[in-house]
């Protein structure tokens, strides 16, 4: 049977592309930012574009952020994209205002540094080992980002004790490197856009689909 | 490794259906705007541009019904221009499936559209499309240009295809578009435009030292040749309409011939 997934709809942007290329991956896909709804969907897509102020505020209208909470604690599978991807981060800073984030992580969403941004097109990525989102993917893949800010420094201090399985992190660049995707148990983020990067973000989506249980 | 230089196919829409003749080999029907997307995805486009030219205000609806299919099939960034007056008219045509939206005439005659589309939607998704050509005398710098402003860059900003100047510095313009909070420029030369003979690098040259958001070239493609030193000049995406809608050239030639000149190709 196909996994259900919800596009988490709070105002942001093109949300036709995203619950297309994921229905055309595999899923049954509905835009809704109904409560229940998006707690039972198998998968949460958290999508995102614009000022990551702007979509704090929208998620947490539609509460969000407590959504995202309570799916990671029961072990739900959500996967953020672009702005869906940074507002998962401790906070944002635009134009010298900070804007708390969701705090999945710690880290700052901060201005790309680079002769020319946003960094609009298509870039390689830096996939670690055992990643299960590039699985089955050439390295010189390409995916399309379209962004001015990024998570360019990782923060989460490993498990001393070793007994929590550190997050994957993926690495791009644009000027310096910058986060391109995380995967954490049940919590996986893209900066890149999946629903817009052709075969190579199908594959990406077909791959999340396939950890939904 | 750095960004690939994008190169983009520009679709002229009219009431729902592609103008300027396309003569692909077995296509269904040459002038669905739909199939046409799927086939330069399926050859490897980085981005679609479709340019609305309808001028009936009544036809206007075909032109997001086109949109909201091509969404539906094609799964690489499209961008739509032409005709779009209103912070409206934006967020129809995000809300049907475009990636990017691309203003041109409406800002000349208000720029704080630019800044009001760029607040509410975002920098990512709006353009500014630049229709320049050299101008007799040095046009005067905009009255809404700060103090201080580049002055005269020899070229100029023109409305109804390039046949009406408007006294804009050009080259200032873009830069004032980007202060305004725009994240790309689409520069068409007026000038190359139609010849065939290669893109304006001069004024590509003098865009890309304005500005640091990405510069698209446009106008005057006619060889795999000439795209290399569109980009060499400062161009990050290249756009053309003619050499592809013709079959004179591919996506994979001019990929081929930039990827040859050491530029990163997708």
């Amino acid at each position: 049977m196909s996994p259900s997934v919800v596009v988490l709809d709070y105002g942001s942007g093109n949300l036709r592309s995203a619950e297309r290329a994921i229905a055309r991956a595999g899923a049954e896909v509905t835009v809704t930012a109904d409560w229940d709804a998006a707690l039972a969907a198998d998968g949460l897509v958290v999508p995102g574009v614009g000022a990551f102020a702007a979509c704090m505020a929208g998620l947490r209208a539609v509460r969000g952020d407590q959504i995202i909470g309570r799916r990671l604690a029961g072990g739900r599978p959500v996967l953020g994209i672009c702005v869906g991807m940074q507002i998962l981060f401790g906070k944002g800073v635009e134009h010298g205002v900070t804007t708390d984030g969701c705090d999945e992580w710690p880290g700052t969403v901060e201005r790309l540094e680079a002769p020319v941004v946003p960094h609009m097109g298509w870039s390689t990525v830096a996939a670690p080992s055992g990643s299960a989102l590039f699985g089955g993917l050439d390295a010189g893949t390409r995916f399309y980002f379209v962004h001015s800010y990024a998570v360019r420094r990782w923060e989460l201090t490993p498990d001393p004790a070793g007994r929590i399985e550190p997050p994957l992190v993926t690495w791009a660049e644009h000027g310096d490197r910058f986060v391109a995707a995380v995967e954490n148990g049940p919590l996986c983020a893209t900066q890149f856009h999946p629903e817009k990067s052709g075969d190579a973000g199908a594959a990406v989506l077909r791959n999340w689909l396939a950890t939904l249980s | 490794m750095s960004v690939a230089v994008r190169v983009i196919p520009c679709l002229d829409v009219d009431a729902g259906r592609v103008v300027k003749g396309v003569k692909f080999q077995n296509l269904r029907d040459a002038g669905d705007p739909v199939e046409l997307a799927r086939r330069y995805d399926a050859e490897g486009a980085d981005e679609l541009t479709f340019l609305d030219i309808t001028a009936s205000s009544g036809d206007r609806a075909t032109t997001y019904d086109v949109v909201r299919r091509t969404a539906e099939q094609v799964f690489i960034p499209l961008t739509v221009g032409g005709g779009v007056r209103t912070v409206e008219d934006v967020d129809r045509l995000l809300r049907a499936g475009a990636d990017k939206v691309s203003i041109n005439t409406a800002a000349i005659a208000r720029p704080e559209f630019l800044r009001e589309a760029a607040h509410r939607f975002g920098s990512q998704c709006v353009v500014l499309s630049v229709d320049a050509r050299r101008a007799d005398v040095p046009p005067t710098a905009s009255p809404t240009a700060p103090a201080g402003a580049i002055p005269g860059s020899g070229f100029e900003v023109t409305t109804h295809g390039g046949r009406k100047g408007t006294g804009i510095d050009a080259v200032e313009w873009a830069r004032r578009g980007q202060e305004l909070g725009v994240g790309e420029i689409l520069l068409n030369s007026m000038d190359a435009d139609g010849t065939r003979d290669g893109f304006d690098l001069e004024l590509l040259g003098l865009v890309r030292e304005a500005v640091t958001v990405p510069v698209v070239a446009s106008g005057g493609a006619g060889a795999a040749a000439h795209f290399a030193p569109a980009v060499a000049a400062g161009a990050d995406a290249v756009l053309a309409a003619g050499v592809f809608h013709f079959g004179d050239l591919t996506i994979g030639e001019v990929k081929a011939a930039l990827g040859a000149a050491g530029h990163p190709v997708r």
